[in-house]
Order: C-alpha cells, then sequence, then structure tokens
C-alpha cells in the first residue's frame, strides 16, 4: 500500500474518533445540564466510582508515597540535601502523583467496568430496551457515571493526598530518623494551596476522561463477547493515553500561570 | 385495507458496510392487526422492526405512525412517541441490575413518574397476567428460566397499554411448550389491548398463532404478503421453499 495514502487513511480515522468522542461526550454533558434526570443512578454512581475505589487507590498511594520519600531521601543526599524530602514528597504526591495514580487507577478499575457493563447491555439490547421505555440512554447511563467521576476523583484525590505523604512520614519516621511532627510541619508549611487546587482541577478532568472512555467505548461496542472483551481494551488504553496527555497539557499551562 | 394505516414503512432503505439489507421496503399495517414478517436469516427482519420502533434510523424512506412522519424524530418527541409502543426482544433485554418489578415498571416509575408503591402494583398485576406469581417480582433477571424472562419481557412491553406492541423471535430458544405458552399469551395481550402488533419471526407455528397477515421478507424487499390462513398456498416459489423449509428452491444457504 502506499505510505502516504497509509498515512492519510488512518489520520481520517483517527479524526473521525475525535469527532464523534467530542459529540458523544457533548450529548453526555448536555444530558447532565437539562431534566430529566435520574437521581437515583447519580448516587449509585457516586458509590461505585467513588467509594468503592478508595481501596485500591489508597494502597498504591501509600506505597508510592513511601518509595517516592526513599528514593528522594538517597537522591538529596547526593547533595547533602536529605532535609528537604518532606517538601518534595509533599509536591510531588499532591501536584502530580495523587491526581494521577488515583486517575491511572480509576482507569483500570472503573473505566473498565463501565465499558464492559454499558458493552454487554448493547450486546443484550437493554440500551435499545432503555429507548423503548421512553428513557434516553444518555440520561439514564452516560450522564451519571460522568458526573460521579467528575465529583469523586477529586476526592479520591484529596485522600490520596493525604494517603501518600502519610506514606513518606511513616519511611521517615520509622527507618530515616526525622522528627514526625517536623514533618508534617514542613510538608504543611511548604504547600501552598496552588498546590492543592491545580491537583485537584487535573483530577476532575482525569475523572472526566476515565468515565467518557468507558462509556464511550462500551456504548459503541458491537460483535457479542468479543466486542465487549474489545471495548473494555480500548476504554483503559485510551483512558491511560489521555490521563498522560491531558496532565502534560495541564501541568505546563499551571506552571506557566 | 380499509382503515387508514397505524403503522406504515415507505420505500425503506438501509446498508450496513455497502451490503443493502432493505431494499425498498413497503409495509402498512391496519389498527388492531397483526402482522407477522417471516424471512430467512440474514434478511433484514430484526432491521425493520428496529426501524419501525425508532431505534435505528432508515437511509432513505419513511415511517409514519398515524399518518404522521416519525422518520427523524429526536429527544423529547422521540420518547413521546416510544411511549406509544411495548417491545418484546428476542433475548428479552431484561435489565439484570433491576429486580423483575422494577423492570416490568421501569417506564412507570422513570418516564412517567409513577410513585414506586403504585408501579410496584402495577407490575404485579402484569406479572398475574403473563402467570407468574407475585413472587417471582424480587427476584433478578439472572434467577429466572429463559421461558420465565420472556414472560416478564412480555409483561414489561404491555405495562403501561401500548397503542403498537413489537414483537422480535419471541419463540426463539424455548421449547415447543413454552413457546406455544407465549404464542397464547402474546394473542391474549393484543387482544386485551385492541393494539397493533408486528412480529418478526422464522417460527412458523408462531407466525401462524399470533399473525392475522403474513409477509415475507426477501433480499431486502417484501415479496409476498397475505392473510395467515393463506401461507400454506401463497402461489410464491420463495414462501413455498421457506414453509416446506427445503433445501432446494429459488433461496440457497437459507438466503
Amino acid at each position: 500500500m502506499n505510505p502516504v495514502r497509509a498515512i492519510g487513511r488512518s489520520t481520517l480515522g483517527m479524526l473521525r474518533t475525535a469527532g464523534a468522542v467530542a459529540v458523544f461526550a457533548a450529548r453526555g454533558v448536555a444530558a447532565l445540564l437539562t431534566p430529566p434526570w435520574f437521581f437515583g443512578q447519580w448516587g449509585g454512581q457516586l458509590l461505585a466510582i467513588g467509594f468503592f475505589s478508595l481501596p485500591v487507590v489508597g494502597l498504591v498511594v501509600l506505597f508510592t508515597g513511601a518509595a517516592l520519600a526513599l528514593n528522594i531521601y538517597v537522591g538529596g543526599g547526593r547533595f547533602n540535601a536529605e532535609q528537604i524530602m518532606p517538601q518534595v514528597v509533599a509536591l510531588g504526591i499532591v501536584r502530580e502523583l495523587g491526581p494521577v495514580l488515583a486517575a491511572v487507577m480509576l482507569a483500570g478499575r472503573v473505566s473498565a467496568a463501565i465499558a464492559a457493563e454499558i458493552g454487554a447491555m448493547r450486546a443484550t439490547e437493554q440500551i435499545d430496551a432503555l429507548q423503548t421505555l421512553s428513557t434516553d440512554p444518555f440520561r439514564y447511563l452516560i450522564a451519571p457515571r460522568l458526573l460521579a467521576a467528575v465529583i469523586t476523583l477529586p476526592l479520591l484525590t484529596v485522600v490520596a493526598d493525604i494517603i501518600g505523604v502519610s506514606g513518606g512520614w511513616l519511611v521517615a519516621t520509622a527507618t530515616l530518623n526525622f522528627s514526625g511532627a517536623l514533618y508534617v510541619q514542613n510538608t504543611w508549611n511548604f504547600l501552598t494551596s496552588w498546590d492543592i487546587v491545580s491537583g485537584l482541577i487535573k483530577a476532575a478532568v482525569f475523572g472526566f476522561l476515565v468515565a467518557l472512555m468507558g462509556c464511550y467505548h462500551g456504548f459503541n461496542a458491537s460483535g457479542g463477547a468479543r466486542g465487549v472483551g474489545r471495548a473494555t481494551t480500548h476504554a483503559v488504553v485510551s483512558a491511560a493515553i489521555l490521563i498522560f496527555a491531558a496532565d502534560y497539557i495541564m501541568t505546563s499551562f499551571f506552571t506557566r500561570s | 385495507m380499509t382503515a387508514a394505516p397505524k403503522l406504515e414503512l415507505k420505500g425503506v432503505r438501509k446498508t450496513f458496510n455497502g451490503k443493502k439489507v432493505l431494499d425498498g421496503v413497503d409495509l402498512a399495517v391496519a389498527p388492531g392487526r397483526s402482522l407477522v414478517i417471516i424471512g430467512g436469516s440474514g434478511q433484514g427482519k430484526s432491521v425493520t422492526i428496529k426501524i419501525a420502533a425508532g431505534l435505528m434510523r432508515p437511509d432513505a424512506g419513511k415511517v409514519f405512525i398515524d399518518g404522521k412522519d416519525v422518520t427523524r424524530l429526536r429527544g423529547a418527541a422521540q420518547r413521546k412517541r416510544a411511549a406509544q409502543f411495548g417491545f418484546l426482544f428476542q433475548g428479552a433485554a431484561l435489565f439484570d441490575s433491576l429486580p423483575v418489578w422494577k423492570n416490568i415498571a421501569f417506564r412507570l416509575i422513570n418516564a412517567d413518574k409513577t410513585p414506586q408503591d403504585e408501579a410496584r402494583e402495577a407490575a404485579v398485576v402484569a406479572l398475574g397476567r403473563v402467570g407468574l406469581s407475585p413472587s417471582v417480582a424480587d427476584l433478578y433477571p439472572g434467577e429466572l428460566s429463559g421461558g420465565m424472562q420472556k414472560r416478564v419481557g412480555l409483561a414489561r412491553a404491555v405495562a403501561a397499554r401500548p397503542e403498537i406492541l413489537f414483537f422480535d423471535e419471541p419463540t426463539t430458544g424455548l421449547d415447543p411448550i413454552n413457546a406455544d405458552v407465549i404464542n397464547n399469551l402474546i394473542v391474549e395481550e393484543v387482544k386485551r389491548l385492541g393494539c397493533t402488533a408486528v412480529s418478526i419471526t422464522h417460527d412458523l407455528v408462531s407466525a401462524r398463532k399470533i399473525g392475522d397477515e403474513i409477509a415475507m421478507l426477501h433480499n431486502g424487499k417484501i415479496i409476498w404478503r397475505g392473510p395467515a390462513a393463506d401461507i400454506d398456498h401463497s402461489g410464491n416459489a420463495y414462501v413455498e421453499q421457506f414453509v416446506s423449509g427445503r433445501a432446494d428452491g429459488p433461496m440457497t444457504n437459507g438466503g
């Protein structure tokens, strides 16, 4: 095949997909803004996406905070700067690792679950059934998941920040002879409110992307069980890529201001 | 046909990945009549019924209900139109996350905003009509047999007293006794509600039982239509082959 034609075809394909995702997202957001609303669904999704993700997010950032503390302590030691470890751990967790790790865990846990559930509903005609029962699938299925992820990922990030910093604190006080009170004080004095807020803004955007990818790939699943499996894989992979891409874009914007 | 059609498809065409599935389907069903569309696998029966019910848009052609063009309705207008319909899906398409009674009362609760206790009562009555006891109301679809799921699907389809009922392969996957139970229930419910019914099936026993008329879809077109009683002497070679179930004839490989 002519390579120029191949590049052109794949570019057109990507643009087509980007357009389809944008239209899908717009329909989901429009369903959030206008009645009828399905509040029961919203509550259920807040619980499923947010509350039940707490243990996995907590464990991941606890270990990451601890490992980060050790690495920074060792790296800082090369410049005789071990004492800045609490501040760097706090900054790394709050601005970057807290929101990104929470989002990546959510991509694995929630995006996959959403794609599988909605994909199975598509395969078994349950989405068609919703329409025949005068219920818009975007209002009943998509909007509640988008909203729940946008609300809960920042909340999960707050918890992740606290647990991640605690992971560093545990290592510092248990194995590196840091004073516990001083560690907390240094961390608290160093962080600015913008450090925390910028991390939470990132988290809200990541939450939207995670839910959007799960919903989009599940809703457009075709080809039975194999199609549902493919939708699940695509949801997780595309959510992870979008998280890292959006992270870079937002970080470069936030560090400029 | 004396009365103005309740449901009408005019020149409906649909293509998937370059393959013409419907190639100008014209179909009209009078109020209170039951039409069964038969045809081989992959001939576009499901696509026809989904276009009629507004679940799919045709590439060309129009759909009319009570003489009104409803082909491209959206949003609230589409939801209002769907309120006229009841649909029994091939696999019942029950929501597995909801108990049986919430499945049956789904439209009442979510679209009509009926209070939960009233909706539950209506669901239990609907269950009784399809021969299921009230104890089934709190079970989940996964706990029901295929036949029971079809009955619940039928109860859901008729719960809000629709004007048009669609049945997509209502007896597929059922043993002959359960299939007959479903056929009888369909006949009873269509009569009780006085509604118009459109069914698709390749089960001729079912077609004869639930249809006033039968139409055959082949190569994207309606090639024969007549009273259900005439199906055995249609004079159409395709219909004759389909009815007799012979491998040799104008249709090859079931198509």
